[in-house]
């Protein structure tokens, strides 16, 4: 019995652990991108794939509570893009232009 | 995100036929259930007071959230409904590990690699639930970020044009791989 907690208490720290390193690349790149909305793009992916794996983490390690994380899920799926969204909308309304990458010149780092 | 529900406005300046509405009690029906769902999660057990008490709230609260719902008659009921939804999440899913996949790709390499654009993309879904859904779903896709909704054009923020592409074709591919899932289950 007890061998089965301990399988499963292992896939939660897996998820745990690949969940806390797309959150930390969403990170990343929110420092190493060059304007707002590259910045949303990096982090909204990462913030939800990351959200969902640690939430899933949690579920194999509490099995029962797995009737609220999925509704937690399901909120974050729906939430996160919406206000990504938002606020890309609202940089875009007060004027801030894409960054556009300098064609026909060297690459650079932005 | 799209500015206030046709309920809200007088005179809504919307620019396509608005879909017929459907009788009241589909919205209150289908609200009751999706809160009563929510509901028996939270308590987490079959306890008969639990469950009776959830159906009373569950009742109440679509009864006092009726004017607010129009958004439910966009969803199109039918027994294929789960399967639907099914080939939804796993072709979401997909493309939501492949955008990290993306992403962890990008912030790591010496040099941030982006060609940045910002482009229209068309859409058939004509109800604002399923413009919204569609525009979630972009914006969970490696590489896109929905930005604003008018009418049936998107504005979707692409991290990675690369020169030589055909913007058409490769606009028209953001949406159609989401829209063909989307239209089974959505007006």
């Amino acid at each position: 019995m007890s061998g089965v907690a301990d399988v499963f208490s292992f896939i939660g720290d897996l998820f745990l652990v690949v969940g806390g390193a797309f959150l930390f690349l969403g990170a990343l790149g929110l420092l190493r991108m060059p304007d707002v909305f590259n910045r949303i793009q990096a982090g909204t992916k990462a913030a939800t794939l990351g959200a969902l794996s640690l939430l899933v983490g949690v579920g194999f390690q509490h099995p029962e509570w797995a009737g609220k994380l999925a509704l937690i899920a399901l909120f974050v799926l729906i939430t996160t893009p919406v206000g990504s969204s938002a606020i890309a909308r609202a940089a875009l309304l007060t004027g801030l232009r894409p960054w556009r990458k300098a064609h026909g010149e060297a690459e650079e780092k932005p | 995100m799209q500015g206030p529900l046709p309920d809200s406005s007088p005179a809504a300046p919307s620019t396509h036929a608005a879909l017929p509405r459907r009788h009241w009690s589909y919205r209150f029906l289908l609200a009751a259930a999706g809160v009563f769902v929510v509901w028996m999660l939270l308590a987490g057990s079959l306890n008969p007071q639990e469950m009776a008490v959830g159906a009373a709230v569950s009742l109440a609260v679509a009864a006092l959230s009726l004017r607010h719902l129009v958004l439910l008659d966009d969803l199109v009921l039918s027994p294929l409904l789960p399967l639907h939804l099914a080939r939804y999440f796993a072709t979401f899913f997909t493309a939501l590990i492949h955008a990290n996949l993306d992403v962890a790709r990008r912030v790591t390499a010496p040099r941030v690699r982006i060609d940045p654009a910002v482009v229209e993309v068309h859409t058939d879904l004509h109800s604002d639930l399923g413009k919204l859904w569609l525009a979630n779903s972009i914006t969970l896709t490696p590489g896109t970020l929905s930005v604003d909704v008018k009418d049936q054009t998107l504005l979707v923020h692409w991290i990675d044009v690369s020169p030589g592409t055909n913007l058409e074709v490769a606009t028209r591919e953001i949406a159609a791989r989401f829209e063909a899932r989307l239209k089974e289950f959505l007006r």
